[in-house]
């Protein structure tokens, strides 16, 4: 240690040399420069002193006994690591390649003989600017890594609340397959379904634009629409108008939700499908292993004001067995080691290539592995397979209605008159239902009732008040033509009225509704009619066989535009 | 990716072209091409002939355009698409809010 004092820019500097004349002048030239200096006399001693001194600057000399001076920088560096820690080679060699030797070795500059005290305190200082440049670039890198973990655990949180809101509600049915891989989810992936209150299902597939936690939270508040309008029997075409609506409002412009939704009806054995923005949605049939595609013609959720966006659904006539599937693009868009994109010839040859209807989603599957390069963490596409076929999802309905707070409402009556312009668009049936099931013993068969009610209503509006024959719908083009025809009977409605009647008695043991049902219809022959006919013919499409399962009497009255149905329900007993 | 623009000599029109990868990087010097003039345009121009790729952020972008070319009345005409831009134009039905060429 030498006695001088140690100023703020003082280094501690390394000599290394095995000359003993070299080494002092050099000692001397540093420390009158103000340095602190360690003096050895060989490669080993070197790094021995490195390791227990920790210089912040090396002077190595290239030729030494021990170990050489190319020797020593090499095991130096690696002591040194991340710290960047110059190491100035001194020789007496001037040519090119002995020089370049140096540096190749490591050195990050070198100093020949005779020795310029000029020249050395200039590359001293050099050298600490760049040490100093290395530090403070290792402490931004660290600051940035504990900043990056920070972010990462409060994206866990944050997806774990997002998993709680936007739960998957019945997906997992038995008739439901999906692959919703973590990725595409906090991409803003997002898979819905739930069942009505008539038993139905309505499923939708959501891509958000974006990435990351910006796009997971605007899927938050569509869960909450998707799930609550679904309970409470909202229609395909309400949700979605809703959920767009709350969308255009609360996300900034320029961020929007591609998306899928469909409606499976078990009962009509019609499925209703909306696609804005996603690619082909896919029907494949059972009986001929056809696909019938079904492409976006949509704009996407959240772009359209409230007032511009009206939904069209297209509609097909479905048996039981029938595979609906919907992809995010991410599937169309997972790449190869050579960098191609599995594209929608793959996705639609898995289809065409497949033998058993029941192995498609697993042959999709097993396509998508084969072909991408990323498993697992990368993975960031969603695909859903729905088998048309009705599951027990009543039961789930009921168990959720059955957490309803306790009221009381049991001896009552309700009066609701609903004209023209509401006929045209207003659905009554959620409020009514509501009413319902604020009679304990009704809400926990509200999924019957709203079946009833539905079928009784919507036999009022499209056969009574529009005069609509259902037969229509059975052919293909029919649907769009019985949409026109009501669309066009609508406008040129006026005087119209549905008078509906709900009224609830409490009997031993249970309750009787009585519900009554008038339009301001022609009303049809009902008298001349077979009630126990199976079929709909002559009754156009009035779901009469249903009704009559389910109610305890059903009659028709005045010129058929009056129908009286009664419910009776009793207690269960426990078991 | 490089954004160009240019008014149209009579300054009622501003083309906007993409070259390369439209996509996220492209967001502030695409905002920049056409906020850049004092008072929005009579009619935008987007031209995509030399754009390679285009993503969902890139609708966005042009969302943005149309929010400042003012909305339901904005005039933007989206020109020059290659095939898979088109593709990906078509499947948002971006038709009904520009239009395509």
């Amino acid at each position: 240690m030498g006695d001088l004092e140690k100023t703020p820019d003082a280094l501690t500097i390394l000599i290394a040399d095995d000359n003993p004349t070299d080494r002092m002048i050099l000692a001397r030239i540093v420390q009158s420069q103000g340095h602190h200096v360690l003096i050895v006399e060989n490669g080993l001693e070197a790094v021995d002193a490195f390791d227990k001194h920790h210089p912040d600057l090396v002077l190595l000399d290239a030729l030494m006994p021990e170990m050489d001076g190319f020797e020593a920088a090499t095991r130096i560096k690696k002591l040194s690591a991340d710290d960047l820690v110059p190491i100035i080679f001194l020789t007496s060699l001037t040519d090119a390649d002995s020089l370049a030797k140096c540096l190749d070795a490591g050195g990050d500059d070198f100093l020949t003989k005779p020795y310029n005290r000029i020249v050395l305190k200039a590359k001293i200082s050099a050298m600490t600017r760049l040490r100093n440049l290395n530090r403070t670039v290792l402490a931004q890198r660290d600051r940035i890594s504990t900043y990056n973990q920070h972010l990462i655990r409060e994206q866990e949180v944050a997806k774990n609340i997002f998993d709680n809101i936007a739960h998957p509600g019945c997906v997992d049915a038995s008739n439901i397959k999906y692959i919703l891989s973590p990725m595409a989810v906090f991409n803003g992936d997002l898979l819905l379904a739930a069942g009505s209150p008539s038993g139905n299902l309505l499923v939708f597939l959501g891509d958000f634009t974006g990435h990351g936690l910006p796009a997971a939270i605007g899927a938050m508040p569509v869960a909450e629409i998707f799930y609550g309008m679904t309970l409470k029997g909202f229609a395909m075409s309400e949700i979605l108008k809703e959920i767009n609506k709350k969308l255009v409002q609360i996300l900034p412009s320029g961020v929007f939700c591609c998306g899928c939704m469909a409606h499976l009806d078990f009962r009509k054995n019609v499925i209703s499908v909306w696609n804005g923005g996603l690619p082909d949605a896919v029907l494949y049939r059972s009986n001929d292993k056809q696909v019938e595609r079904l492409p976006s013609f949509n704009l996407p959720l959240g772009i359209l004001k409230p007032e511009k966006f009206e939904v069209s659904p297209k509609e097909f006539n479905c048996h039981s067995g029938d595979r609906f599937f919907m992809c995010s693009d991410g599937i169309l868009e997972e790449q190869n080691f050579e960098g191609e994109m599995y594209g929608e010839q793959r996705f639609f040859d898995v289809f065409k290539n497949s033998t058993d209807p029941s192995s498609i989603f697993c042959d999709h599957k097993r396509a998508l592995d084969a072909f991408r390069v990323s498993k697992d963490q990368g993975d960031d596409h969603s695909l859903v397979e729905i088998i048309f076929r009705q599951e027990d999802i009543d039961e789930s309905a009921e168990k959720i209605s059955a957490s309803v707070v306790e009221s009381k409402a049991r001896d009552w009556r309700l009066d609701y008159e609903l004209r023209s312009d509401t006929l045209r668009s207003f659905n009554p049936l959620p409020l009514l239902t509501h009413i319902l099931r604020e009679e304990p013993g009704l809400s926990l068969r509200s999924g019957e009732l709203y079946t009833i009610l539905a079928e009784l209503y919507y036999n009022a509006l499209d056969h009574g008040v529009l005069g609509l024959d259902s037969r229509m719908k059975a052919c293909s083009d029919g649907f769009a033509e019985y949409y026109k025809l009501k669309e066009e009977r609508f406008l040129s409605l006026s005087g119209a009225s549905i008078k509906i009647s709900l009224e609830h008695r409490p009997e031993p043991g249970g309750g009787v509704l009585s519900i009554r049902v008038e339009d301001s219809g022609k009303g049809f022959d009902y008298q001349s009619l077979d009630t126990g006919l199976e079929s709909n013919a002559g009754y156009s499409g009035r779901g009469i066989p249903l009704l009559h399962k389910l109610c305890k009497s059903l009659e028709y009255q005045g010129e058929g535009n009056v129908v009286a149905a009664e419910y009776i329900w009793l207690e269960k007993r426990p078991a | 990716m490089t954004i160009w623009s240019a008014q149209s000599e009579q300054g009622d029109a501003l083309t906007i072209k993409v070259q390369g990868r439209f996509d996220f990087s492209a967001h502030q010097e695409f905002r920049d091409a056409y906020e850049q003039s004092q008072e929005p345009a009579q009619q935008y121009i987007v031209d995509l002939k030399d754009t390679t790729y285009l993503d969902s952020s890139a609708l966005g972008m042009l969302l943005l355009l149309r929010d400042h070319a003012g909305g339901d009345t904005a005039n933007i005409d989206i020109v020059n698409c290659n095939s898979d831009v088109k593709k990906i134009l078509t499947i948002s039905n971006f038709e009904q809010l520009f239009a395509i060429k």
